[in-house]
């Protein structure tokens, strides 16, 4: 192994975990949302790649850098998630699996042809000023989107973090996640925090969508690779937990640009696909998920 | 008790006599239709046919599978590779294609058994094998890589190498769909159908009064795989091409799913009632959609026509139209 090798593994792995931050925001979605319903949201990708068209939209005709338009987009997303829960998914909880699968089935083909419609099939790119500029650190170099989409992915992660350990309907969330029956006897309006979670749940996709669409552009046949990669990192890291998420999506950030190194670039999902198979296999509860039993 | 007489057992004289009708319209429909309408027939039945094949594992033995692509691409691809390279016609070609899906079946099913995942870990199980298979595929000369592989198209009938217009077809799909009927409905009526429904009701109890789940779930699960595999041959022939990017897509597994969960899971009319009704409005967008002009138009009623008759028909449009016609099928 030559140094020259080394070195592009290492900016390999910078790249990896820089973008695999911003993957680990969009799976954080599906995990708070999945461990506080039980509900798998087929749709998460196509969620995505809406996120990504509005923050391209923004850019486009307002002249809005995605990073500003973030939080307006994190709370149409927040408010369109609270709606979609309240008025479709409630009746949906607790029923069998392939009924909520195929409501969320027909949501994704919903949202994903809008964007068919709305924006064409062409592949939408957003063009910053920074686009070209780097930070070096020893003989390592930081793309400089890259960097700050995934400080911004941290920052929101972080954020988050307060919000379900340090305020009250955080703290109600998780409650009513822990023990459904006991949050209803203490007289917490579940239904409320449901809608609530799924809000915050695809504010977290929307603004995860955001800052993807600085680093790659968007096409809506995106979203169904976006649903599956959501799948994979939060079932390697284990679904419904935060930290999961997070490591998840580095962890898979990380593999998918050491597999474009090192093996074909065409090859690199086989790997992510082995690593859940293996997971769901000998840790199905994932690296960084409590075992039910 | 005949097997004759247990497969027609207990079922109302209506009903049967309503199969009988429905087998002899579908045996002289090529004669009066056109051949755009015979082409929708061709697709219903396809979609019944598989939609039976996968609900043999989901809406008999209760596991939820979606990467059923996985067992139609491999049948496709095996039996096409066999004729496209050697020359081996697809009625021999069938059995190793069989095989092989079987084979798959049973690699998931007794690794996702044996570390009893259910549910959804189960359905991302049966994904992630789909995908994995597909990327392989990408990258596999003999099957053509990712630019495909393809059969050379033929209109001289040779029914030897399944090779003809779409009244062979036609008719080979029937027959696949009549035979997949009969046999879910003998499975039902079987000492093993009965096991089935025991797990999918409740898996521990069952294990608990005797019943061999794991043995159970691997028998559906290579069953439903074999099937579905035989479809995917039928599939490759018909349509002459395959792509890994199709063949092993979750759309395609989706694809599979949906006429037995819109028809009504666990029943035998419910995915070929699915498949009329999933066919019929695919057709209806798809000309609606041209007369507008709007990409993606024709996918949007159809997410809405989805998501109307799942918020109002959960458990599927059969079991609510066999009471009105009272043909009596319930779920069972």
């Amino acid at each position: 192994m030559t140094a020259d090798f080394l070195l592009s593994l290492a900016q390999a792995v910078t790249k990896g975990l820089l973008t695999g931050m911003v993957y680990g925001l969009m799976a954080l979605g599906l995990s708070v949302i999945f461990g506080v319903m039980r509900v798998v949201n087929f749709a998460h990708g196509e969620m995505m790649v809406v996120g990504m068209y509005l923050a391209w939209m923004g850019f486009e005709y307002l002249g809005l850098s995605p990073l500003l338009s973030l939080p307006v987009i994190a709370a149409i997303f927040f408010a369109a998630g609270y709606a979609l829960q309240r008025g479709l998914i409630s009746p949906f909880i607790g029923r069998p699996e392939h009924q909520q699968f195929l409501l969320l089935l027909a949501v994704a083909i919903l949202l994903v042809n809008a964007a068919l419609a709305i924006a064409g099939p062409d592949s939408r790119g957003v063009q910053l000023d920074s686009q070209f500029d780097s930070y070096e650190l020893g003989p390592l170099v930081f793309d400089a989107v890259r960097l700050h989409a995934a400080l911004a992915a941290v920052a929101i992660a972080g954020l988050l973090w307060l919000f379900f350990t340090r305020t009250r309907t955080g703290k109600s969330i998780r409650a009513a996640a822990d023990n459904h029956m006991g949050a209803l006897v203490v007289g917490l309006d579940v239904r409320r925090l449901y809608a609530f979670t799924f809000g915050v749940g695809a504010a977290c996709v929307g603004a995860a969508g955001a800052l993807m669409i600085t680093i790659i552009p968007v096409t809506p046949f995106l979203a169904g690779e976006y649903t599956l990669l959501a799948f994979v990192i939060v079932i390697v890291g284990g679904l419904g937990s935060m930290t999961g998420a997070l490591m998840g999506g580095l962890l898979i950030g990380v593999s998918e640009a050491v597999a474009g190194l090192v093996v074909q670039p065409s090859l690199k999902s086989m790997f992510s696909f082995g690593l859940l198979i293996l997971i769901l296999l000998l840790r199905p509860q994932g690296l960084f998920g409590k075992s039910s039993s | 008790m005949s097997f004759a007489r247990r497969l027609v057992g207990h079922a109302a004289p209506r009903t049967l006599w309503s199969l009988v009708l429905l087998l002899a319209l579908l045996l002289v429909a090529p004669a009066m239709l056109g051949k755009y309408w015979l082409s929708v027939l061709i697709l219903i039945l396809y979609f019944a046919y598989v939609g039976q094949a996968w609900n043999i594992l989901m809406g008999f033995a209760g596991q939820l599978s979606l990467g059923h692509a996985l067992y139609a691409g491999l049948g496709g691809y095996i039996a096409a590779g066999l004729f496209f390279h050697y020359g081996i016609g697809p009625w021999a070609g069938v059995f190793a294609a069989v095989a092989a899906a079987a084979l798959a079946g049973t690699i998931v099913g007794y690794l996702g058994f044996r570390f009893s995942l259910a549910g959804v870990y189960f359905a991302l199980l049966t994904i992630a094998f789909s995908e994995f298979t597909r990327i392989g595929f990408d990258h596999w000369e003999w099957a053509g890589g990712s630019a495909g592989l393809f059969l050379k198209v033929d209109a001289s009938s040779d029914i030897a190498n399944l090779r003809g217009g779409p009244l062979l077809f036609y008719y080979v799909i029937l027959a696949l769909a009549a035979g997949a009927f009969i046999l879910c409905r003998a499975l039902l009526e079987s000492r093993l159908g009965r096991y089935w429904l025991a797990i999918r009701e409740d898996a521990e109890a069952a294990q608990a009064v005797g019943v061999p789940v794991l043995r159970c779930k691997l028998i559906a699960i290579v069953i439903s795989a074999a099937l579905t595999a035989l479809g995917g041959v039928w599939n490759a022939f018909y349509y002459n091409n395959l792509f890994p990017e199709t063949a092993f897509a979750m759309g395609r597994s989706i694809e599979i799913t949906l006429a037995p969960i819109i028809g009504g899971l666990g029943t035998l009319f419910g995915p070929i009632v699915g498949a009329v009704v999933l066919t019929g409005l695919g057709e209806a967008f798809t000309d609606l959609g041209e007369a507008l002009g709007i990409p993606g138009i024709k996918q949007i009623f159809y997410g809405l026509a989805l998501l109307v008759i799942v918020v109002y028909r959960p458990a599927g449009v059969w079991p609510r139209l066999a009471d009105k016609l009272r043909l009596g099928e319930r779920r069972r």
